[in-house]
């Protein structure tokens, strides 16, 4: 920065910035802490700050639910779900920005409306599609689901990404005799390698916290972490220190993640729609 | 399933899976294994998790059955296996499912008929809960907990107050007993009831308050009778019971709150199921545990009528696979030797309640638990089937007996929170639900 | 557009690059709609199968004269607005903030996104129960610590809490989003223009609002398509009421396929839910796609 500013108004700016950031969080912050009360604790009022902490509800939680198999189902989910939808769009969102007809805009609008409709609306037709083809409670069955119902989006964002490289390096590529295809993998991918890997970030993110898919397509095989919750929560008795414990486990693998990813993500943003 | 879906279709289907398979090889399913494997379906409340830990006990005697556990809270549980039982879907091999459910399941032959021996006997299911998972003499379901209404209340609040419960309380004397006990400063409410909207939680309780305040859901001809006298007078009496001495927050509370509430000490009296008080006597989970008395349900004007049956019982869809091995299970869950091995191991007082009458008759479980008779007999006296004040076409208890109920429970439970939160009078909330009732039925064709 | 030259010319590689995905996405889209709209046309209860054949326009019938209908479309259309309002204003607001140098930056902004991260089932239970509860609650309790009786939020404001509750969630998202263009404002821009005597106020209106146009458009085409079928939010805490008080499309959907097992009448829901859609989708290419140029 070229001029300084009072030394004040920066500690005013950082006070409120921090006020702010804490007021957010809390949320989390206060379920993660409540995770660690005994189920007495958890619901004392006033609610308390300090007390004895305690795992009773972690060995609760643990002793009566598989964690690791719901995690590893999310895990492979998120994942298949969207290397699936990054093959599919980075071809189509190639084809959107470099060889655009009057037909483009079109297609990208018609893709993301077909995101805007209430899944339970056609949550009747998907299930007997799902049962005709033996995918029910399974992670392709529900990887599937997930990868289409990210799809255009994924698309949107890898067309806005692509749009920002300039087309005359690409054409002085096949100008050397490069196919579509070579410089689609040879020349664009690296370039736009930071904007694909935000949008693989954001993708696992969607898919990870997506549950009326998660609840309604598995029962116990496939079941990722929305359905780990959907065991917690609401239970006969104090159930506060245990919900909290569920939550925790379900939400700090993806919190760590988006944490370590946070910059990643910025900047591939930054290359593409955003920018 | 609808001829809708044609094979065309499926091929279709199944080729962009194919396409799919490849990158995602990881995603397979699990190797076949050559012993069954069970899939049940149940809900997250304390005796079914303890059926969950004595799994290792059940796979022990029954060398190549396992068990895995689907456990859902009550709401999701119920759309799950709804869904999956009404599109015959097959994946799961025992559903936890209540007793409104088993005779109009059974009647859909969804379920499968269930011959125990005489070893498991059934005449020891108390009758009223034998009745309820029966159809034409047939058993369609066996009980794993059952489940009627009584009053709980704090006797050192009642005390401080110099006052004591009767013996059989009316409505009148309970909302005087509250008003007493209130004393919001120090978060002590008076009356604790439902009022979470939806068909098993508000309109549970409600419809329990009805029958003995002398009104029903239909009377004769399936002519909706929700905005008559008997109703007003019951509404009116919730909510204003719960305006001048219930909790705030009444309409997101449902059982499992009201538990929570009682249990830590804020509520004065709570007029719930029965099986609460197994959890409030517990030390563990209830600080109020030395302090909780019991009282039969309440009586309104009219007294009589039927009061709360539920029962949560372990069914076979037809849909399964391995009829056998889920028969084995499910009479192992709710034998006499299953009651035994909770005793042994978690103590007489977790024992499955309300389904046998050996439990009862049992001295170790009278000593456990102080309200075991009184229990029994709130059970014996529900009479789901007996007669309101007007003649009824429909049977049930807290509910009624027929498939339109979830909707025209869950759309009255809505409108009546809507009057306990104050958007509407109780007045204007029965004209509506009375017109959101007739609605339906004649949507539905109720009556012909 | 530089590309504008090749526009026109059939390009084979260009179709067989495209149709993959458009075709997938055909179908997905396609058949399960051609089932809705076969179900809105018939008597489908899940529970009772007794009820069947054909309803001809019944279940449209019940739907539109249903009161509960409007106001779920009302709700939908302020739960939208209210959110995108909240989480554009505020999140423009934020982004400079956090885009100013101050001690732990970078912990701060880690902490501000954090939100997006969690599963909106997980924030809804956490706000329920742990923060906004009459009894239990934080907020109730900092609330009585000061003397005020506390509020019973999802009671007595149950639309204006689950849209609190929403944005919080995605109030984050925005705030990403923002902060990035933000950052790729050239800083000598800003200070060009701080030289030019520009007071804050001036620049924010005039350099840093302009700039942020397209970011903004993001934020709202993809806010929009979440906010759209916001359901998991409204059946944890509300439960769409009391009364219909927070009952959206999403949710009135929901209550009729999953609550009252009425799939043709869900299905007639979601027909009217993908009129709405499209609805919505012109009026994004009109006010929004032209600013991204597509």
């Amino acid at each position: 920065m070229a001029i300084k500013r009072p030394k004040s108004h920066t500690f005013a700016i950082g006070l409120l910035g921090w006020a702010i950031a804490c007021w957010v969080f809390f949320p989390i912050a206060w379920m993660a802490l409540t995770s660690f009360k005994t189920e007495v604790d958890a619901i004392a009022t006033p609610p308390q700050f300090i007390f004895r902490p305690s795992l009773a509800s972690y060995h609760e939680v643990f002793a009566r639910a598989n964690y690791w198999h719901f995690t590893l189902n999310t895990v492979a989910i998120s994942l298949g779900a969207t290397i699936v939808a990054l093959a599919l769009s980075v071809p189509a969102a190639y084809a959107m920005a470099f060889i655009p007809s009057q037909r483009t805009r079109g297609t990208l609008l018609w893709m993301l409306s077909t995101r805007m409709l209430p899944p339970v609306g056609v949550l009747v037709p998907i299930y007997l599609l799902a049962r005709n083809t033996h995918l029910l409670d399974t992670l392709t069955g529900l990887g599937i689901v997930d990868m289409l119902t990210n799809l255009p989006i994924i698309v949107w964002m890898l067309f806005t990404f692509f749009r920002e490289v300039p087309a005359p390096i690409l054409e002085a590529g096949r100008m050397d005799g490069a196919s579509r295809w070579q410089e689609m993998t040879l020349v664009l991918l690296p370039l736009a390698l930071p904007g694909i890997a935000s949008t693989a970030l954001l993708s696992i993110i969607l898919c990870w916290n997506e549950s009326f898919w998660s609840l309604n397509l598995t029962s116990s095989q496939a079941a990722p972490l929305a359905a780990f919750i959907a065991s917690f929560s609401s239970p006969e008795g104090l159930f506060f220190g245990k919900l909290s414990a569920a939550s925790t486990l379900a939400v700090a693998p993806i919190l760590v993640f988006g944490w370590f990813s946070q910059k990643q993500l910025v900047r591939g943003l930054t290359f593409g729609a955003v920018k | 399933m609808p001829a809708f879906v044609s094979d065309a279709n499926k091929s279709r289907f199944r080729l962009f899976t194919l396409a799919t398979l490849a990158a995602s090889t990881a995603l397979g399913s699990a190797a076949a294994r050559a012993d069954t494997t069970l899939t049940v379906a149940t809900v997250n409340n304390g005796d079914m998790i303890i059926m969950q830990q004595l799994t290792p006990e059940f796979e022990k005697t029954h060398p190549g059955i396992h068990i895995r556990w689907v456990t859902l809270e009550e709401n999701v549980l119920r759309q799950r296996v709804t869904t999956d039982i009404a599109t015959s879907a097959g994946q799961f091999d025992v559903m936890t499912i209540g007793n409104y459910e088993v005779p109009i399941w059974a009647k859909q032959k969804w379920l499968t008929q269930i011959t125990p021996d005489a070893a498991y006997d059934v005449s020891d299911i108390l009758p009223p809960v034998r009745e309820g998972i029966s159809v034409d003499q047939k058993i369609y379901a066996l009980p794993f907990y059952a489940e009627s209404v009584m009053t709980y209340y704090r006797t050192d609040l009642f005390k401080k107050a110099g006052i004591t419960m009767a013996s059989q309380p009316t409505y009148d004397e309970i909302r005087q007993y509250a008003d007493k006990i209130t004393d919001k400063s120090n978060q002590i409410y008076g009356l604790c009831l439902r009022g979470k909207p939806g068909w098993g939680e508000n309109m549970a309780y409600l419809t329990s308050l009805v029958n003995t305040f002398g009104g029903q859901w239909f009377g004769q001809g399936w002519k909706a009778t929700v905005d008559t006298a008997p109703w007003k007078a019951a509404v009116n009496w919730y909510v204003s019971g719960l305006k001048e001495d219930g909790p705030p927050g009444a309409t997101s509370n449902g059982f499992n709150e009201n538990l929570a509430l009682f249990a830590s000490g804020h509520c004065g009296m709570w007029i719930d199921s029965t099986v609460a008080g197994g959890l409030l006597f517990d030390p563990k989970q209830s600080k109020v545990a030395s302090e909780v008395g019991f009282a039969p349900s309440p009586k309104g004007p009219y007294g009589k009528g039927p009061t709360w049956l539920w029962s949560w019982n372990l069914a076979i869809p037809a849909s399964s696979k391995h009829q056998a091995e889920a028969q084995a299970f499910v009479t192992w869950a709710t034998s006499k030797e299953y009651v035994q091995l909770v005793a042994q191991q978690k103590g007489w007082v977790a024992v499955p309640a309300g389904t046998r009458a050996s439990t009862y008759a049992n001295p170790a479980y009278q000593k456990a638990a102080p309200f075991a008779s009184f229990v029994m007999n709130a059970i014996n006296t529900a009479d789901p089937n007996g007669q309101t004040a007007n003649p009824r076409p429909y049977t049930g208890a807290q509910f009624v007996g027929i498939p339109q109920f979830q909707a025209i429970g869950t759309q009255v439970g809505q409108i009546v929170a809507a009057a306990l939160s104050g958007q509407t009078t109780v007045d204007q909330a029965l004209k509506s639900a009375q017109s959101s009732v007739t609605r339906t039925a004649r949507q539905t064709h109720l009556g012909g | 557009m530089t590309t504008a030259a090749r526009t026109g010319r059939v390009d084979r590689a260009g179709l067989a690059m495209l149709s993959p995905a458009v075709v997938i996405l055909l179908i997905w889209s396609i058949v399960p709609l051609v089932m809705t709209l076969w179900y809105s046309f018939r008597n489908y209860n899940l529970v009772d199968p007794t009820l069947h054949g054909f309803a001809g326009i019944d279940n449209y019938r019940y739907l539109l004269t249903d009161p509960d209908f409007i106001t779920s479309l009302i709700n939908t259309l302020v739960l939208v607005a209210g959110v995108l309002f909240v989480s554009v204003g505020i999140g423009t607001l934020l982004a400079v903030l956090y885009d100013q140098e101050f001690f732990g930056r970078g912990i701060a902004r880690v902490l501000v996104i954090s939100p997006f991260f969690v599963m909106p089932t997980v924030a809804a239970l956490v706000w329920k129960n742990l923060m906004l509860h009459p009894i239990y609650g934080v907020y109730s309790s900092m609330m009585r610590a000061v003397g005020l009786t506390p509020v019973d939020w999802l009671q007595q404001f149950p639309m204006a809490t689950v849209m609190m509750i929403v944005a919080w969630e995605w109030l984050p998202f925005s705030v990403l989003i923002l902060l990035t263009a933000v950052q790729s404002l050239d800083s000598e821009q800003k200070e060009a223009a701080r030289m030019d005597g520009a007071g804050p106020v001036a620049r924010f209106r005039y350099i840093i609002v302009p700039h942020l146009a397209r970011a903004i458009t993001v934020v709202i085409m993809i806010e929009t398509i979440y906010l759209l079928t916001i359901f998991a939010e409204i059946s944890v805490t509300t439960a769409g009421g009391p009364g219909v008080a927070s009952t959206n499309l999403a949710f009135l959907i929901y209550a009729r396929a999953l609550l009252q097992f009425d799939v043709g009448g869900a299905s007639a829901g979601g027909m009217a839910a993908i009129v709405i859609a499209n609805i919505v989708a012109v009026f994004l290419v009109r006010a929004v796609a032209r600013n991204l140029e597509v």
